[in-house]
């Protein structure tokens, strides 16, 4: 039997050493080659007449006149008369033509005549009246609970109990499983109790009212009360690629697409069901994606009109990337969060009661139920929540579903609890880590590291800055977890005779430096250099590998990598062992050679030892999970804690952050530099968010106000500060197995930043982004009177 | 983009009529290229007028003051040795438009004439849309970005350019050039005369008439005790439009001021020249509660709308800082 099971630290060449990513210099260079750059000989250009209305029927449709246009290969209605749109930006016709232009002045030839409807895209405090809603589950819930990766145990728990109102066919079940849908979810769903739907057009769906211990009692004893209002607003994924897919038929059988994805080994099954061709027949390309964020799972409706397009203008190859407005209105946002919330502490600052009133939006499905209390499990709680129905383009999963919310709602709280006994935050937090479950050491271990690296101890004020002027300074934490498990993968390791590897996968690499972890992996079991592996990805013709979404990629490739190279490498030596005058398991492979391990000078350099499989080269299949082949590589759950120290100028609201710090654990570090890269990325992300990110609606016309990147801000440089990053290496960490590192780092740089700018100014600012307008608010009402 | 004609001329004499009456001109093209990208605006011509090189270059005279051609862009303005040495406030501002990106291409003449970033205007919704009912979909909308001052309606949107607030705070005037308007061809106004509240959707924010081009900024020899400053309210650190923005020139009586022009942008749909603000510098010393006095002045009119109470707030804080910066003293504020 093989030995799977992770080196230790002597052992390992490269694994959990600091590696320059290996796609470092094709894409600073700009060779990098995106689905944008697709650029063929022959390429017509599709674009997409979108529906002005956030709500109206479609009454007309008359594309005669773009049909007849000089240039048009093809016009495709998406969206037939009659059909109810629910959001501004929604696609009703496609075009292909020769070039941009044309197809411009294609979609402006259309003419479409909407019934206008009235639309609602407020997610203001909901009224205090409204009723609770039990009742079965529409497909609208179902897929919403799915897009926000609410638990599989929780969907089905409510599946049981609501019944649903709608009636999946065999064909929605296996696209379901298709798409990442869990299979016990989807046999919930099979054996699901039938019920009619509620026919009311309210917006508010509310929860019935979750209850344990008696939070009554534990208020009415508790030593100190807290009472506020949390929260953070719809943002976008604001993809700097916009989604889009490029498509072509080789043959009228055969389909080609390009496509920029988190999920290459799951497009061809989307994509088969609507053109009516075996999902075998359709390859599907990406080899860079420039940012995702859990919104590019599907091909969308786009992609699929491109594929028709295509086919309609005789298999030439049709493009459509979305224009920014429209990715910022309808390819994907992240539902607000907000709460009304009461924590209650004993004398020595123990938490002991939660109560929460929250409520968000997520489009029209309504959007995910944030954990609250979020890490502590508080004794004592009560709480409801109300997902709005809004017309706007749906929520996607926004990296790490419903955690930033939670942590934004959870953290503030304490904080403001803290601050209400008096309390450093660091100490309030730290008599409560028990509550925390099994992530209490982890956080036991990074707390004083994050404090030190803030020097938390030395800058801490109670809340208010009292120095003199307009400038505030202040500082802030929050904790946050995730899973982290790796997916399924499978991977195949090619050893030439001449001793080159080849390793083939159909993953990709979302930036977050997959390529350069699985080729560590590889190299690091087969003890040679990193160069000497040819990996190929991004082709859905190579071994299926999971979609990259739930921080899953990293435990999912790596194990597979690890079978496969162990393999490989024990298949090597038996070949070798025999001119080594050895055993097979007295053999090493270290140093690019193949050797004794109790007698190195017997050794054969790497292609020597290669030349001893024969004449053909050999392949095997690594794959994960794989219970023939202990132990689990991968693991799940991690913690993480941040801080951040923040500027406020109290005459202008304006907040520059001057430092974050983030303490992360993911188990084994594969390699420290693409994973301190992964936290810094999500800092710069998070700072986005605290500060500067909003969907805005308007209540007018319903549309987006702000589809660019000039209204919707990111951060820019200048606006980062100070970043430290420490990773938790070693003893505890290491023998856990890989875990994903994607989410977790982005959960807490909302509520950090919040409580940094509460402690600096004395005052909360009730939600995110902490924009000037609302900073200035804070400061003249004292923060509890704000809106949404 | 919609297809257009193209035409390059060499000499200013001809861009009269080449624009005709459906012609833009062209020059550094930020502004423009982005609103025919949008649809916003869809030109039948364009002139491109970069090939004209007497509308380059900058020149210091002591006698006569600064003159900026029209095509000098905000990098060459900003970087430009006499701008530096003589009027510092305006080489600073000048690095503080957009990114260096934009700078280099982006010209002075442009800057002036830019269009408002109001978000109605820029999804195509209109520069004073109207709902169904006939209401300003701004005032009834989401407004934070919009006016407090000059917010009398029609136009509820904020003039854009940051650099015509110092330059109207030095006393520039603006040079304007049609080979068909009589005589030299040549009209010369104060900027702040450019600038003006449209009344309709087809108006423009400016005194631009047709055939007519910018050709120079010229600003006068400051006196030896001028003091001036700008000072700029912004979300993000690097490219931004500013919240609010404000822009002093002291004429210095010893350590009073003798008199004084206070200028704010953003906030307003023009540069708003605050004679309220400068009345309550003169004679005064300054000190953090001059300051503070001239720019409650300087808000004491504003009126709010439904979502932009808070930029009375940061316009008091510029103009507060503008004044304190021109008199070298520290504003307080992040730098």
């Amino acid at each position: 039997m093989s030995e799977y099971t992770w080196p230790d630290p002597a052992t390992r060449p490269l694994l959990g050493k600091r590696i320059s990513r290996v796609d470092g210099p094709v894409k600073a260079s700009g060779r990098a080659k995106y689905t944008y750059d697709y650029n063929p000989n022959g390429l017509l250009a599709g674009k997409i007449l979108r529906c002005p209305h956030a709500h109206a029927r479609i009454v007309s449709i008359d594309s005669s006149a773009a049909e007849k246009m000089a240039g048009v290969k093809a016009v495709k209605v998406l969206q037939t008369p009659g059909t109810e749109i629910f959001w501004a930006g929604d696609e009703v016709v496609a075009v292909a033509a020769v070039d941009e232009s044309t197809a411009e002045d294609a979609i402006r030839a259309i003419k479409v005549q909407y019934e206008v409807l009235p639309h609602f895209v407020s997610d203001a405090e909901p009224p205090k009246n409204i009723g609770v809603n039990n009742g079965p589950i529409s497909r609208d819930d179902f897929e919403d609970m799915e897009d926000n990766q609410v638990p599989d145990e929780q969907v089905i728990a409510a599946i049981k109990a609501n019944g649903i109102s709608f009636k999946p066919d065999d064909k929605y079940l296996k696209d379901a499983q298709a798409s990442g849908v869990d299979p016990q979810v989807v046999e919930a769903l099979r054996s699901a109790k039938y019920a009619e739907g509620k026919t009311s057009r309210s917006p508010y769906k509310k929860t019935a009212v979750q209850k344990q211990g008696d939070p009554d009692k534990a208020f009415t004893s508790a030593a100190a009360v807290s009472e506020g209002f949390y929260g953070a607003s719809c943002i976008t994924h604001c993809c700097l690629e916009t989604h889009g897919m490029a498509s072509e038929w080789p043959t009228d059988k055969d389909l080609v697409v390009h496509v920029s994805t988190q999920n290459l080994s799951g497009i061809a099954p989307q994509v088969s069901e609507p053109l009516g061709i075996p999902a075998g027949n359709i390859q599907v390309l990406q080899q860079y994606i420039g940012g995702g964020f859990g919104s590019k799972f599907s091909p969308d409706r786009w992609g699929i009109a491109t594929a028709q397009l295509s086919k309609a203008a005789g298999g030439k190859p049709v493009k459509i990337m979305l224009e920014r407005d429209a990715e910022q209105e309808v390819a994907g946002m992240r539902p607000s969060g907000f709460a009304r919330v009461k924590i209650a502490a004993d004398k020595d600052g123990k938490l002991v009661a939660w109560e929460s009133r929250s409520w968000g939006t997520g489009g029209m499905g309504g959007g995910g139920t944030p954990p609250l209390p979020y890490i502590f499990e508080i004794p004592n709680q009560r709480k409801q929540h109300i997902a709005i129905s809004t017309n706007q383009g749906s929520a996607r999963a926004w990296r790490a579903p419903n955690h930033p919310q939670a942590a934004v709602i959870t953290m503030t709280a304490i904080e403001d609890l803290a601050a209400k006994m008096n309390m450093d935050p660091v100490d309030l937090i730290t008599r409560n880590l028990e509550l925390t479950g099994p992530r209490e050491k982890i956080y036991r271990d990074e707390l004083p590291i994050a404090a030190e690296l803030m020097e938390w101890k030395k800058k801490w004020h109670p809340r208010g800055d009292k120095s003199a002027g307009p400038i505030k300074r202040g500082l802030g934490l929050s904790l946050h977890t995730w899973g982290g498990r790796g997916h399924n993968s499978d991977c195949d390791l090619t050893i030439h005779p001449d001793g080159s590897v080849e390793i083939k996968m159909a993953t990709q690499d979302l930036g977050t430096g997959c390529r350069t972890i699985i080729t560590i992996v590889a190299a690091d079991t087969l003890g040679i250099p990193l160069d000497n592996i040819k990996l190929l990805i991004g082709d859905s013709r190579y071994p299926v590998s999971g979609a990259s979404g739930g921080s899953t990629t990293s435990g999912g490739v790596t194990s597979s990598t690890r079978r496969a190279a162990v393999d490989a490498r024990d298949q090597l030596f038996a070949k070798v062992a025999p001119a080594l005058k050895a055993q097979p398991k007295e053999l090493e492979a270290v140093n690019a050679t193949v050797r004794v391990k109790s007698d190195p000078s017997r050794s054969l350099r790497w292609k020597e030892a290669c030349a001893k499989i024969g004449a053909m080269p050999m392949t095997i299949r690594g794959k994960n999970p794989d219970k023939s082949k202990p132990p689990d590589l991968t693991n799940s759950g991690v913690g993480g804690v941040q801080m951040a120290d923040v500027s406020v100028d109290t005459e202008t609201g304006i907040v520059r952050v001057n430092k974050m710090v983030a303490v992360q654990d993911c188990g084994l570090v594969v390699d420290v530099k693409t994973a301190e890269s992964q936290v810094l990325g999500a800092l710069i992300m998070g700072i986005s968010y605290a500060l500067y990110e909003e969907k805005i609606l308007d209540p007018v016309s319903g549309r987006m106000l702000n589809p660019n990147m000039e209204f919707y801000r990111l951060a820019g440089i200048a606006d980062i500060g100070e970043m430290k990053v420490h990773m938790m290496i070693g003893k505890g960490y290491d023998e856990r197995g890989v875990i994903g590192l994607a989410e977790p780092p982005v959960i807490s740089p909302g509520a950090a930043i919040s409580n940094a700018i509460a402690n600096a100014i004395g005052v909360r600012v009730p939600f995110l982004p902490l924009t000037p307008a609302r900073v200035l608010e804070a400061l003249e009402n004292g923060g509890t009177h704000a809106t949404v | 983009m919609r297809p257009f004609e193209y035409v390059s001329p060499t000499n200013k004499e001809q861009v009269a009529t080449l624009l005709g009456e459906y012609g833009s001109i062209l020059a550094g093209g930020t502004d423009l290229l982005a609103l025919m990208k949008d649809d916003v605006v869809a030109p039948q011509r364009l002139v491109n007028i970069k090939h004209i090189d007497q509308l380059r270059g900058v020149t210091y005279q002591p006698g006569n003051g600064l003159r900026v051609g029209a095509l000098t862009t905000i990098a060459e303005f900003a970087e430009d040795a006499n701008v530096r040495r003589v009027y510092p406030v305006l080489a600073d501002a000048a690095h503080e438009v957009a990114s260096p990106q934009i700078r280099n291409l982006a010209t002075i003449g442009g800057n002036m004439c830019q269009r408002p970033r109001c978000w109605y205007f820029r999804n195509g919704i209109g520069l004073m849309a109207k709902t169904p009912d006939g209401k300003s979909m701004v005032l009834e909308g989401d407004n934070r970005y919009a006016a407090i001052l000059g917010n009398a309606g029609p136009a509820y949107f904020v003039s854009p350019s940051t650099l015509a607030p110092v330059l109207i705070a030095l006393g520039a005037k603006i040079r304007l050039y049609s080979a068909k308007a009589a005589g030299s061809g040549v009209r010369e106004l104060p900027l702040e005369e450019f600038f003006v509240i449209p009344k309709s959707e087809h108006e423009l924010e400016h005194d631009l008439k047709p055939g007519e081009m910018v050709i120079e900024i010229v600003v006068p020899p400051p006196s030896q005790n001028l003091k001036a400053a700008s000072y700029e309210v912004r979300q993000r650190a690097a490219f931004d439009w500013p919240l609010a923005q404000a822009s002093a020139a002291l004429e210095m009586d010893g350590s009073t001021v003798k008199s004084a022009r206070v200028v704010l942008g953003h906030v307003a749909p023009i540069p708003w020249i605050s004679p309220e603000a400068a009345q309550a510098l003169v004679g005064k010393s300054i000190s953090p509660e001059t300051a503070m006095v001239a720019a409650n002045a300087a808000v004491a009119q504003a009126k709010p709308l439904s979502h932009n109470k808070y930029k009375i707030t940061l316009a008091k804080a510029a103009v507060k800082r503008a004044i304190l910066g021109a008199a070298g003293q520290s504003t307080g504020g992040a730098a």
